[in-house]
């Protein structure tokens, strides 16, 4: 979002897209790839967070894992039966890409409903580079799996020949929009359940309607909690459903 | 007021790119709700149908998110 200059503060004022402009963290001035920025910085809070958990929670190894070790055994199972169920055996090869994925999105949800915090998933730009991490990765994937036997998943072998053409044209179509709204809806959401936040903060200008807007804020930050974990989930699971497609192109 | 019609027309088509969002919670609630009745019927069967749940909801949602995104777009970036 570009950074938008707000004259006059006047009356009810709404901005709830200002949460979202990128700054950099130290001084201020144009936004570069390598500037430091809140983006960058709530990124690497939520590496860290992994890390914490995963490296440094389960370094002992306890055949009786404690609190951290079990959050840690806990979600690597959770995604562990995810891929196994969704892509089937072949697909746990991938595991390790897919939980990776898994855990930076929910863990980047997690953080940004943090007051004042910044969350990097409702940009666009860091949901596409995920998103088409995914789509080259799957297609690259199943052209060397599969060879040209991959173009199968478009040509279905069970429709009427007449038919075949149109669908395969639809199935084209309907592949290539895979990536965008893989990313944004990711992106969407997120940002949409910010912004709502925001909107309703903005109603607590007004004295005669400020507790039933508190209320609603709070009400809505719960659905943000679920909306935050679901999204993770949908995107983890939409990924494990790509990469089946790749795996079997047959079916 | 003030204002050019250009800025009249984004508002308009960023109201009606609001439609969709509704349209969505129409997809959404039909996708839940033939779950829960499919799960009702048969709820042995339910749990291992959560999976297809959330993918479908996911994609009913997808068109509601895309029309919120053109709501956006015009408010904003055009």
């Amino acid at each position: 979002m570009e950074e938008t200059v707000h004259a006059e503060e006047t009356g009810l004022t709404f901005h709830p897209l200002d949460q979202f402009i990128v700054q950099p963290l130290f001084g201020t001035g144009e936004v570069h790839w390598y500037t430091i920025t809140n983006a960058t910085l709530w990124m690497a809070i939520a590496v860290l967070a992994i890390f914490a958990l995963f490296v440094l929670g389960t370094q002992r190894r306890s055949i009786v894992p404690g609190r951290v070790q079990s959050v840690a055994e806990l979600m690597h199972g959770f995604v562990h039966k995810m891929v196994e169920d969704v892509a089937g055996r072949e697909g746990l090869r991938y595991f390790p890409y897919i939980l990776t994925l898994f855990l930076f999105i929910l863990f980047v949800n997690y953080l940004g409903l943090i007051p004042t915090a910044f969350t990097p998933t409702s940009h666009i730009a860091v949901t596409a580079v995920m998103g088409f991490g995914v789509f080259i990765a799957v297609t690259v994937l199943g052209f060397v799996l599969n060879g040209a036997a991959f173009l199968g998943l478009f040509w279905m072998k069970d429709a009427p020949l007449v038919l075949r053409p149109v669908i395969a044209l639809i199935e084209l179509i309907s592949y290539f929009v895979r990536p965008v709204s893989h990313s944004i809806r990711l992106a969407g959401n997120i940002m949409a359940g910010h912004a709502v936040i925001k909107v309703f903060a903005g109603f607590a200008g007004i004295a005669l309607i400020s507790p039933l807007s508190i209320v609603a804020i709070t009400a809505i930050y719960g659905l943000e909690v679920l909306v935050a974990g679901i999204q993770a989930y949908v995107f983890t699971i939409l990924t494990c459903v790509y990469l089946k497609d790749a795996l079997h192109p047959g079916h | 007021m003030e204002g050019n019609v250009a800025d009249m027309g984004q508002f308009i088509g960023a109201g009606l790119a609001a439609i969709g969002s509704g349209a969505a919670a129409i997809g959404v609630g039909h996708v839940a709700g033939n779950f829960l009745a499919g799960a009702l019927r048969n709820p042995s069967a339910a749990a291992s149908q959560t999976a297809t749940l959330f993918i479908g909801l996911a994609f009913a949602e997808a068109l509601g998110i895309f029309a919120f995104l053109v709501a956006l777009l015009l408010m904003f970036a055009v």
